[in-house]
């Protein structure tokens, strides 16, 4: 099957049709099933549809009706957005662009075949597959905790319920009590995103408890933009919030969720919010197609195809390709440059070279948005920075209010180009 | 098509490359700037007792915040949103603001066609120089003299944009700017005329407009992918 493989990219769409499932001999369009529906999944099933014009046929597999995106969820838990500003629906990629939506799970790819089953039972045959899964959680990476107990201490770092439970939890603590985050290990799903999520914490404690305190404890030595957020801590929220580094103790943490402790180094700490964020992988759909090394799957930078299958592109958190920081920008980002290639593959359509960009906003407190931002290019062995941006510290309000405002747009900017 | 993104383009660069030519000259000569203001009198006063009109005094012009010169003046959204951005006025700022508002600021409201000579301009920015303070003792005051220019050829910016190709990188704009022409935070870009477009990219290629993404964005952009943006941008209007 390998040699069929590599005959199919030599020759084009043509020979997929001979290749492929009697299914689609009978379409005799190419197909191309995506994985996964957020920003990069979805990105690339719309811009594959758009710009194929019909040419090719468009599977996204998503199994959430209503996707709640992860960036802008902290602003939910700071009060800044109502959670159904953040949710999105498929309706628009179905009517408009004739993507062909299934809410079911991919349960299992065969590679040799070219399909993917679904746990509703449906096959799907693919002349290119899509797999933009995200994460999911390394297992006893925080000792103590599991999937299992995820309704007593939230990850909350897959939008939706759990945003909203997290939430809850923080407004329902007793007054001057105590929320802690056990924080992540590199590499892990937006950078920023655990430290924005502790000043949207701080600015709603802030405003209803304001006697609370935030714990962190923190494996890493630095974080991103940490200048930038610890300024904005001690210009807003004095006093309230401590992070334990790995210097001391604060790598080697464990929980008991029944108990509502963590175990930092050896200290317990009672505490009565705990948002646990665990050691990260890619979407287990990955491993399951045996397209990683490692937590993450290799990807070729200038097309996005897997290293190890030429047939499936990865997209977003679930890869290994270098400079780009785990995030939906990036992931959007990439999607165009796999779409690209995917649509010069299956029907030769133009090839320009792969650009990748990716910019961050993270929100401090009221009007007090930072950004950090870069340019990339593919290279043979990574995805390569190029140039980039962060936020200075120091920089007046009417900045800072402009670079809230800046965020809002993006996105507005980027649900479009996802969901149409 | 060949469409040739004339004059702002070239004086801009050849203003950039002049950095590192050696030796340096008056801005321009004063007397005939006072002359030349004139044109601008209309809607700008400037020296003692200036006062806001149509448009503000400019009075301390140099190296001021945009949006900032005039209290209580109402700028247009798109100059404060440059002001806030970070656009300072110095020498390089005004000439090219003298030379097409529209390159640096897309909706000012200051209704100028621009002023194609590089001489007049000159003599215009030395006039209203002497309007802003000199401190001796901060160096990193206005100049008050700028370096000798170079000229550029200017084949580089008579270009035949690829279409398909403009499109490709087009979809790294929508990741930020709504398709459909909203402008919450983020100014539209929909509609969008293809020579203001060309000026604007390379003015935030040259670091002359103020926005960082921008700066990044439109910095790794050849002369060529610029026309093919915006061969682009012109095709779906």
């Amino acid at each position: 099957m390998t040699l069929n493989r590599r005959a199919f990219i030599g020759s084009g769409a043509a020979a997929a049709a001979m290749l492929s499932a009697p299914m689609l001999k009978a379409q005799g369009k190419p197909r191309v099933v995506v994985v996964g529906g957020g920003a990069g999944g979805a990105t690339a099933a719309r811009y594959l549809a758009k710009d194929s014009d019909g040419a090719i046929d468009v599977t996204l597999v998503e199994p959430t009706r209503a996707y709640y995106t992860c960036f802008f969820s902290n602003l939910y838990i700071g009060g800044f957005r109502e959670l159904s500003s953040i949710g999105h629906s498929y309706g628009t990629l179905a009517s408009e662009y004739g993507i062909n939506v299934v809410h079911d799970w991919a349960v299992g790819i065969d590679r040799d075949a070219k399909t993917v089953t679904l746990a509703g039972g449906a096959v799907l045959p693919y002349d290119r597959l899509i797999l933009s899964p995200g994460i999911d959680f390394i297992d006893d990476a925080v000792p103590g905790w599991s999937v299992a107990a995820q309704n007593k201490m939230p990850h909350a770092y897959k939008a939706g319920s759990q945003s909203e439970l997290l939430k809850a939890q923080i407004e329902a603590m007793p007054e001057g009590g105590r929320f802690a985050m056990v924080a992540p290990p590199n590499p892990f799903r937006c950078p920023p995103g655990p430290y924005e999520r502790i000043s949207m914490v701080a600015h709603l404690l802030k405003e209803i408890n304001p006697t609370a305190k935030i714990l962190i404890a923190d494996p890493k030595e630095k974080f991103s933009k940490q200048a930038l957020f610890e300024e904005g801590w001690q210009k807003h929220y004095s006093g309230m919030i401590e992070r334990i580094g790995p210097d001391f103790g604060g790598g080697n943490v464990s929980v008991d969720p029944d108990a509502m402790t963590l175990n930092i180094d050896g200290t317990v700490e009672k505490v009565d919010v705990c948002n646990v964020i665990p050691a990260q992988k890619a979407g287990r759909i990955c491993d399951m197609a045996g397209i990683t090394e490692g937590n993450w799957a290799p990807v070729v930078p200038a097309t996005m195809q897997s290293r190890m299958d030429e047939n499936i592109h990865v997209l977003g958190d679930a890869t290994s390709q270098g400079d780009m920081p785990k995030s939906g920008f990036s992931a959007n980002s990439q999607a165009k440059v796999a779409a690209m290639a995917v649509r010069g593959a299956l029907i030769g359509s133009k090839v320009f070279p792969a650009k990748f960009s990716n910019t961050c906003w993270s929100l401090i407190d009221t009007d007090d948005g930072v950004k950090v931002g870069a340019s990339y290019e593919a290279t043979e062995e990574k995805i390569s920075k190029v140039d980039g941006f962060i936020s200075d510290t120091g920089e007046d309000a009417a900045l800072r209010k402009a670079t809230y405002e800046e965020s809002i747009g993006w996105y507005a900017g980027i649900t479009e180009d996802m969901f149409g | 098509m060949i469409r040739t993104y004339g004059r702002f383009a070239a004086g801009l660069a050849a203003l950039i490359l002049s950095a590192a030519s050696a030796g340096a000259e008056a801005i321009g000569d004063p007397e005939r700037g006072e002359e030349l203001f004139g044109m601008c009198s209309g809607c700008h006063e400037v020296g003692k007792g200036a006062e806001n009109g149509i448009g503000p005094h400019l009075n301390g012009i140099f190296g001021r915040k945009a949006a900032s010169v005039a209290e209580g003046f109402r700028y247009s959204d798109g100059l404060r949103r440059a002001g806030a951005d970070g656009l300072v006025w110095h020498l390089d700022k005004l000439d090219a603001y003298l030379e097409n508002p529209k390159a640096l600021v897309s909706a000012t409201r200051m209704s100028f066609d621009g002023l194609e000579d590089p001489q007049e301009r000159a003599d215009i920015l030395a006039y209203l120089r002497r309007y802003s303070a000199n401190p001796q003792n901060i160096p990193e005051a206005d100049p008050t003299a700028r370096p000798r220019e170079v000229e550029l050829a200017p084949e580089v910016l008579a270009l035949v944009g690829d279409e398909e190709y403009g499109e490709y990188l087009s979809s790294e704009c929508k990741i930020c700017h709504q398709a459909d022409g909203n402008d919450e935070g983020i100014p539209s870009i929909t509609n969008w005329p293809e020579d203001d477009f060309v000026v604007a990219m390379h003015a935030y290629k040259r670091k002359l407009r103020p926005h960082p993404v921008m700066q990044m964005m439109a910095g790794r952009l050849s002369d060529e992918e610029i026309a093919a943006l915006a061969a682009y941008f012109q095709s779906i209007e």
